[in-house]
Formats: C-alpha cells, sequence, structure tokens
C-alpha cells in the first residue's frame, strides 16, 4: 500500500482471507515441510473470527445466555464478518449490535433480544465514561419556589436510556449474572435508565413518563418543561417520585448554568 | 408557566428532598418510587478486551448449519411463544 | 536511554477478577502487567483499579494493537492514546509486539505474523523509532509465536530483531513460551534460537502456556494459548536463560481460563523462585 514498499502487498490478501470462514490460501505462506499450511492459517482464521465472536459474547452475556451460546456465536461471526472491529480499544466493539440483530432474520421470534443487547451496551458505555460526583440534592434545598420550574440539569455523562415496548428490564434481569429465567406474566412495556454515578452500574426500571422527563431534561428542556413530557407520555406520570428517583439515582451531574443554546 | 403550577412543581422538590434527607428510608423510597436498583454485575459491564493469547478451541465449522440451540428463550413464556430460533447458514 | 525499569522480580499479568485478592494483602510480586487497550476508556473500574495497584507496585503496559509489524503508517491516534496513557500512569516499561493485527482501518485483534526480508526490517525499524519519539521512552519488542513461515523470508528472525535493536536502541521482551512454540512449529531448536538471540537487550520475560495440536501431515502445531500453567519445557528454556543473563522481570500470563488468584501467584511465586536462585550465584 505504501508507495516504498518493495514487498509484494502480503498483508492485504492475508487480512482478506484471515477474515473469511474459507477459501485459498493467501499467497506466499509456506511450512518447515512444504506443505500447503492449511491448519496454520487456520488457527489465525479461528484467533481472529472466533476471538471477536468470543469479544462480543463478553459483552452480551445476557443476550448469549437468551438465544444460547451456539447460536449467539453463529450470530456474533455472521457480524464480525460484515462489521468488524475499526479500532484497536475493543471496549466500543458491538455498540451498533442491537441494531444488526434486530434486523438478524433468524432471531425474528425473540423481538425483545435487540432492547436487552441495548441494555448491555448502555452498561459497558457507562462501565467506561468519565467519573464525575453526582449532584448532591442538598444544592437544590436553597432554589427560591418561584425558582423551580426554570431549573435546568446536566445529565450524568454515564447516563442511558433504553426504551421498550417489552419488558426489558425483567428480561434483562432474569438473563444476568445471578438471575434466574422464568415466566413472565404482564408482558408490558419497560424503560431502563442505566447510570454509574460512583464505581457501580445500576439499571432502574423506570416508573411511567420516567423516560420521557429524563430525556427532556436531557435535552435542555426546563424542570416544568420536562415535567411536561412525563405528564403528555402518561396520565401516571409523578413528579415527586420521579424526581426522588433521579437524585437519589444519581442522573444529574449537576445544576445547569444558564440555558442552553 | 401558571403560578398553580409552579407551585405544584415546588412542592414536588420539596417532597423529593424531604425523602432524599431521610437517610433510613433513602433506599427504601428509591425502591418504591423508581423501580428495581440492580448493581453489582461489573464483571460483564466491562466488555470485550482485548488478547495477546491465541484461541485453541476451533470452534468455527465453515458452511455449516448451525443448529438452533435452546437458551434461556426456550423457557420464558412470552406472546412470542418460547423462543424459536431459526438455523443460520453461513452466507456463501 | 534504559528500555525498562521493572524490577527483577516476578509478576503476573493483572485480571480484574483477581483486584479482591490481590488487594486483601501484600503480595510477593514485583509488578503488575496491563494490556493498554484495556485501559482506554475514560474512566471507571478499570482505572480505579489501575490507579490502586499502581500505589503498591512497579507497572508494565503492555500493548496489543499498535501493529508495529504493519504494511501502513502507524495509527497516529492510537499512538495519542498510548502517550497518554504513559503518561498518567508512568510505568515502569512499555512494550509491544513483532506482528501486525490492523489492516487499513480493519482490526483483526490477533498477533498476525510477517515476512523477514530487507524491506519489512526498515518499515519496524521506522516504525520502532515513531513509537519511542512519540512516547519519549524506549521500548520493549517481543518476539512472536508464529504458525507459519513465509517464503520471502530471508532474515532469521533472531538477526531481525537484533537489527532493529541495534538501529533503534529498543530493548526486547523474551517470551520464553513464544520461543517454545514457534520452535516446535517450524521444526527448529529452540536452544538454537536463544543461542542467536540478543539476550543482553532483553528488559522481560514473558513465560506462559499453550495448547497442542497437529496439523494436516501430522506435525505438532502448538497454539500460544495462554490457557494453562508454564510447562516444563518451557520452564527450562527459561532456567537456562536466567543461568546465562541473571535475574529480569518474568511475568507469568494467563488469559484463557483464568484460575483463581491462588494459582497464579503460585506460578509467579515459581519463577520468583528462579530468579532468587539466580541472584544468590550473582552474589556469591
Amino acid at each position: 500500500m505504501q508507495p516504498f514498499l518493495a514487498v509484494p502487498d502480503r498483508q492485504s490478501g492475508f487480512a482478506a482471507a484471515v477474515m473469511q470462514v474459507a477459501g485459498p490460501l493467501p499467497d506466499g505462506l509456506t511450512a518447515w515441510h512444504g506443505q500447503p499450511p492449511e491448519a496454520r492459517f487456520s488457527v489465525y482464521r479461528n484467533n481472529v473470527q472466533a476471538g471477536l465472536a468470543r469479544a462480543l459474547a463478553s459483552r452480551f452475556p445476557a443476550g448469549e445466555r437468551i438465544v444460547g451460546p451456539d447460536f449467539f456465536a453463529a450470530m456474533a461471526r455472521t457480524y464480525v464478518e460484515l462489521h468488524p472491529p475499526r479500532s484497536p480499544v475493543l471496549l466500543g466493539y458491538g455498540d451498533d449490535f442491537p441494531d444488526f440483530v434486530a434486523a438478524f432474520e433468524p432471531a425474528a421470534s425473540v423481538p425483545y433480544l435487540a432492547d436487552v443487547l441495548r441494555i448491555e451496551v448502555a452498561r459497558s458505555r457507562a462501565y467506561h465514561a468519565a467519573d464525575l460526583p453526582p449532584l448532591d440534592p442538598a444544592e437544590l434545598a436553597d432554589i427560591p419556589p418561584e425558582a423551580v420550574g426554570a431549573l435546568r440539569f446536566r445529565l450524568h455523562p454515564t447516563v442511558h436510556l433504553v426504551r421498550s415496548p417489552h419488558p426489558v428490564v425483567t428480561i434483562w434481569t432474569m438473563n444476568a449474572e445471578g438471575g434466574e429465567p422464568g415466566p413472565i406474566d404482564d408482558w408490558l412495556g419497560e424503560d431502563a435508565l442505566v447510570v454509574r454515578p460512583h464505581l457501580a452500574v445500576a439499571v432502574h426500571r423506570l416508573p411511567s413518563g420516567g423516560a420521557a422527563f429524563i430525556a427532556a431534561l436531557g435535552d435542555g428542556a426546563t424542570l416544568a418543561e420536562a415535567a411536561e413530557a412525563g405528564a403528555v407520555a402518561s396520565d401516571h406520570f409523578d413528579l415527586a417520585a420521579n424526581l426522588t428517583g433521579a437524585l437519589s439515582s444519581g442522573v444529574f451531574s449537576r445544576i445547569a448554568e444558564g440555558r442552553f443554546p | 408557566m401558571s403560578r398553580n403550577h409552579g407551585v405544584a412543581l415546588a412542592a414536588s422538590l420539596a417532597a423529593a428532598l424531604t425523602l432524599l434527607s431521610l437517610p433510613a428510608s433513602a433506599d427504601e423510597a428509591k425502591e418504591k418510587c423508581w423501580g428495581v436498583a440492580l448493581k453489582g454485575q461489573n464483571d460483564c459491564a466491562a466488555g470485550p478486551g482485548t488478547t495477546c493469547a491465541g484461541t485453541s478451541k476451533v470452534d468455527y465449522q465453515g458452511n455449516s448449519w448451525k443448529l438452533v440451540p435452546a437458551g434461556s428463550c426456550a423457557t420464558m413464556q412470552t406472546p412470542f411463544g418460547p423462543g424459536s430460533l431459526m438455523p443460520i447458514k453461513r452466507p456463501a | 536511554m534504559k528500555p525498562s525499569n521493572l524490577p527483577a522480580g516476578a509478576g503476573v499479568g493483572f485480571k480484574p477478577q483477581h483486584f479482591g485478592a490481590i488487594t486483601a494483602e501484600p503480595q510477593p510480586l514485583a509488578f503488575f502487567e496491563v494490556h493498554a487497550e484495556n485501559y482506554m476508556g475514560a474512566g471507571g473500574l478499570p482505572h480505579a483499579q489501575l490507579a490502586r495497584l499502581r500505589q503498591d507496585y512497579a507497572l508494565s503496559i503492555h500493548g496489543v494493537g499498535l501493529s508495529i509489524g504493519a504494511d501502513q503508517v502507524l495509527d497516529g491516534a492510537h499512538l495519542a492514546r498510548l502517550k497518554a496513557l504513559c503518561d498518567r500512569y508512568q510505568p515502569e516499561s512499555f512494550s509491544e509486539h513483532l506482528a501486525w493485527s490492523s489492516h487499513g482501518d480493519v482490526f483483526l485483534n490477533d498477533l498476525l505474523p510477517l515476512p523477514y526480508t530487507e524491506a519489512t526490517l526498515a518499515r519496524v525499524i521506522e516504525h520502532v523509532d515513531r513509537v519511542q519519539t512519540t512516547l519519549g521512552r524506549a521500548m520493549l519488542l517481543e518476539n512472536p509465536a508464529t504458525y507459519l513461515l513465509f517464503a520471502e523470508s530471508t532474515i532469521p528472525e533472531t538477526e531481525f530483531l537484533a537489527d532493529v535493536v541495534r538501529r533503534t536502541g529498543c530493548g526486547l521482551l523474551l517470551d520464553v513460551n513464544n520461543v517454545f512454540v514457534a520452535a516446535t512449529n517450524h521444526h527448529r531448536s529452540a536452544e538454537d534460537y536463544l543461542a542467536a538471540f540478543p539476550l543482553d537487550r532483553v528488559g522481560e520475560i514473558h513465560l506462559a502456556g499453550h495448547e497442542a495440536d497437529t496439523d494436516e501431515i501430522g506435525a505438532p502445531l502448538l497454539i500460544d494459548a495462554h490457557s494453562t500453567p508454564v510447562p516444563d519445557p518451557v520452564w527450562a528454556l527459561y532456567a537456562s536463560v536466567i543461568a546465562r543473563i541473571g535475574p529480569v522481570a518474568s511475568l507469568v500470563e494467563w488469559d484463557n481460563d483464568v484460575p483463581d488468584w491462588p494459582v497464579l501467584r503460585r506460578e509467579a511465586e515459581a519463577a520468583g523462585r528462579v530468579l532468587a536462585a539466580s541472584a544468590k550465584r550473582v552474589a556469591a
């Protein structure tokens, strides 16, 4: 690829072949005994393909448990072929795996799977996000009553929302480490809040209207506007309960100074 | 924003701060108001890491059909029936 | 510029699941090693744990994604991330591999082999130079475990590494398991390889286990899986190296099927005994 190269472009052929399930050996390879090194090259194929599929399994343990390790591995390898990593930092590899799975025909019978994977994406993003102390609720104690409605907040950098028409928090809980899968009596939609105020990542099931409320605040809405958004989303929206939950969970990093642009 | 609306907002904030200021009941308040809070599964939140080691387990069969296994989806009762995944055929 | 300041004791590759056991009591270890790329997130538990370990132990940062052997220019963004990490933790050593792992912008997540020719030598020298200039420190370059050969290779691996050392001033990370795996896979003598290796430039040694397979004609094919205790022939090669060069920082790597902490610690303690015996001989 580089102009100064005097050698054949071995790495293009090697890289293409090592990402293929099967196919001819790339040019120029040999072994001490002079036979074509098929088995030897397959070690590299396996390292790359199975290695990346295993990397995904490590990020999506609940997803793997839901469909079983064999199905997950086959699905992950298909993703790896189509979406190989674009960075030597793998911590974010698979951010778009839920979108891939949502469109993956063989998994169509488990339509809740993609949203469970979205919780797992959110958890690892929160796990690696920047550290910042959450807002101390005491800072709100002296706000004059007439100024409360105009309050704006900055969301904590670890906050992620996953809104789902499926009971996705219940399903994730059942399939996370230590969970016990079982019957789900009421198949109702659930919204997840993922947040890491300190070192531990927490997943919360949001009350009715809670996701709309937090999303509005995240978009720069005032508390009054966000309360309205929550009430529009749900007749059962309870502002006091949502504020209690948000403040105790560390959803805010601070009161926003001035207005958002 | 109407004046009444403003009063309601301030009252909600005051109620929240009161709940939060009671140390003994803070966790209980959270449970009640905010749904399940799940912590402690941090190791599996780390996500994919790099490796400098090879993979000895050759679990890749080119061009094969992957038979569909039963994960927990087969045991959860859902409106979609128990999970019945379709076999995955490798792209040619 | 000394290529490594690691103490000449035993260490292990750090795994987060061992953090509790490691910090529960002082460990008879001189250093820990981490993979650079796993600490390139912004914050959270990984950095909290690493900062805590750093207080009590020497640190080796071991890169696995820089792709020094690639046919293309080094990834400047990745180099910048490595520099930030080294600036933050001030490790006693930074090391990388004689291998490639990226092509274009695709990261293949494996240490892939390169032919050894004048052209690849010139490129590796240029890349090592750039790493050392950017990081403002010397690095160690690790010999690879390889499974096949390139018909066009003209330079023995030991000579290739010696030339890189001579031209860049870098040091070497001698992976004794890789020596054994590659020698077996290529039907060569590990002892001969070590006799030709520039041992005076070794700043760290790696020890690990491997898995045994065969290729289609029944020839042995060892896989560098880091999934078992260090096997006896690797211990024997290690002892022969230490007998020649004296104590040097020695790390046990265990990356797959990772055991409980006491098992890994015992492996490192075994390396520590070899080092202590050598230190006594040196003193006597």
